[in-house]
Parts: structure tokens; sequence; C-alpha cells
């Protein structure tokens, strides 16, 4: 049983079916490296800003969940994505 | 057909996708949407049968700091003190997104009912219909389009494009991200939770693996705690965005 047989969960022969789960691995990583990233500075900043001046650490929390939600839905549209390439 | 790797089987995807029908269109997604409009109207009712001017009791504490918090942590944070009157619809709708995901990690049902993509979009689509019509009554039709296709400070050269991707952000890409956001976030989250249970499950009946099996169920406890935060993160992120999306319309930026 070959690797690519193995990632792809299926029977030995069925390479095409092989190649679409490999294809989907791809949309979702590909998808998750820019929000990865982008997640980071938001919380970095975010805490920062926490850091600098706590008495506005409510104001910085809520706006982090908004810039966290902003990002993060770019990697949720490749998840998804994910799920539509195996059509 | 379920699939097995490495001897561990996990269950088919379409079992994701697809439930039994208990009959007359009812199946598990439905009931967990019945349970969630049943306790948000319970926790409300219960909490104004007996107005008392200092709250007292379970009931009347839980909804009227609920209340509070849809007010002060949403409403004020992001419309101001006159987006008050979009306070039922917020509370509403945070607390039958909360209730409808946290029968997520609930023993015996652990099916979060917003992991199928049916009620996220109609609450999507009512967010949508609701910006839009606060904005045309706000500031009528043509100044709206304006105002939320056209920032202020862009050179003539690059406007027509800038207008087109904010059109685009605006009116398509913001009811589908919010609905999309929902969807995936409970169905990664039950995800997670399945991988790790069938895992534990499969390393219990092993032999030699189940040294193993406290890691995964280490992992499995952890990632439950996660997604009650999880749970409640999104039907947070949900409201604040939908108040973020009137309270744009309602003032636009100048």
């Amino acid at each position: 049983m070959s690797l690519l047989q193995l990632l792809a969960q299926q029977d030995p022969g069925e390479l095409e079916a092989g190649l679409t789960a490999v294809g989907r691995g791809i949309v979702y990583g590909g998808a998750a490296i820019g929000p990865g990233i982008g997640i980071g500075l938001v919380v970095g900043n975010a805490i920062t800003a926490m850091a600098r001046q706590p008495e506005s650490a409510g104001t910085v929390r809520t706006t982090m969940f908004l810039g966290i939600a902003f990002t993060e839905a770019l990697a949720l549209f490749g998840f998804v994505l994910s799920f539509i390439v195996a059509g | 057909m379920n699939v097995s790797l490495l001897g561990v089987e996990v269950p088919p995807i379409t079992h994701v996708t697809v439930w039994e029908d208990l009959g007359g269109g009812i199946n598990k997604t439905v009931l967990v949407y019945f349970f969630a409009t049943l306790m948000t109207l319970l926790l409300f009712f219960l909490g104004t049968r007996q107005k008392r001017l200092v709250p007292a009791g379970f009931f009347q504490n839980t909804a009227e700091s609920s209340i509070d918090f849809v007010r002060n942590q949403i409403i004020m944070q992001t419309i101001g003190p006159d987006g008050m009157r979009f306070l039922p619809y917020l509370a509403a709708l945070f607390f039958f997104i909360f209730f409808s995901n946290i029968t997520e990690i609930i023993p015996g049902v652990q099916f979060p009912a917003n992991a199928r993509f049916g009620i996220p979009a109609v609450l999507a689509l009512l967010t949508w219909v609701i910006y839009n019509v606060v904005g045309v009554v706000k500031q009528g039709p043509l100044k709206y389009l304006k105002n939320s296709t056209i920032p202020s400070g862009v050179p003539m050269a690059i406007l027509p494009l800038v207008a087109l991707i904010e059109f685009v952000s605006t009116f398509i890409v913001r009811p589908f991200s919010l609905a999309v956001r929902l969807f995936a976030n409970m169905l990664a989250g039950h995800l997670i939770l399945v991988t790790f249970g069938v895992l534990c499950a499969a390393l219990w009946a092993a032999n030699v693996t189940i040294v193993i099996m406290p890691f995964t169920f280490f992992l499995l406890v952890a990632m439950t705690g996660f997604e009650i935060l999880v749970s409640f993160l999104q039907a947070f992120i949900f409201t604040i965005l939908t108040a973020v999306y009137i309270g744009s319309s309602m003032h636009p930026e100048h």
C-alpha cells in the first residue's frame, strides 16, 4: 500500500480519489497560512495594547474578537472549499 | 462506507452531512433547534413572569444579567445608545445561536445544530435584510449605496476598482462569511471531537496501544472545554458582527 493510497484512505487502484484527498489537504493547508499569520498579528498587537493600557482592556478585547472573526473567515472558506473540492 | 486509517475506524463523511430522517422531515438537527428555541423562550418567559424592581430568583437574575451583557458588551460597544431598539433581535439571536451550539458538548446529544448550513444561512440573510433596510431608511437609497461603496479619500484613478470591491464585500461577502463562519467553526469543532472520541475508543479496544489512550483522552477533555468557549464565542461574534453592520448602516463614516 503506497503512501498516497494510505493518505487517501481508499482501496488500492483509486488514484483519482487519492489525488482528490491530497487536493483537499492543499486547499485547506494553503488557506490556513495567511489567516494564521493574521490572527497572530491581531492577538499580539491586542496584547501589547492591553499591557500598555490595562484600563482599555475591555474595548481592545471586543475589537480583537472582531479582528479575529474577519481574519478567520478566510481560513474557514478554505475549510468549506476543501469539502467542495472533493465533490 | 467506513474508512480505516491505521486501524482506526472513522464514521463515513456522509454521516456528517446527512442525518437519519425521523419522519416528517424531523431529524436530530431540527430537534436541537426546537430545544434551542424552547430554551430561549423559557429563559425570558420565566425571567419576566414576575417583574420585581430588585431582581430575585434564578430566572430573573439570569435573564437580567444576559440582557445586561447584550446591552453593555454588544450594543453599547458598537452601535451606541440609539441601537437599543435592536436589543430584542440581538438578544434572541445570541441566545438562539448559543443554545443550538452548546448541544455540542451535552452528553447524549453531542451535536451542534449549527454544523448544518441551513439555519446559519437564514440568520445571516435576516441580518443582511435588516442592515440594508436600516441603511436605506436612515440614509436614503442612493446615499446609502454611496456611503457603503465609496470610501472617502480614494484617488479618482482607482475609484472604480475600490467601489467594486467595496460593493462585493458589503453586499455579498458579508452575509456569506457570516453564515460560513458560524457553520464552519461548529463543523470543525464537531469533527475534532468526533476524531478524538473515535480514537479513544479504538485505542481502548486495541491491546498494546492502550498506553497512548490517556493522552488522547486528555486531549478529548481539553477540546471539549475549548468547544464550550467556541460555542459562546461564535454566538458572541455572530451577534456583535450583526451589531457592527447595523451600526455602520446607521452611522456612516463621514
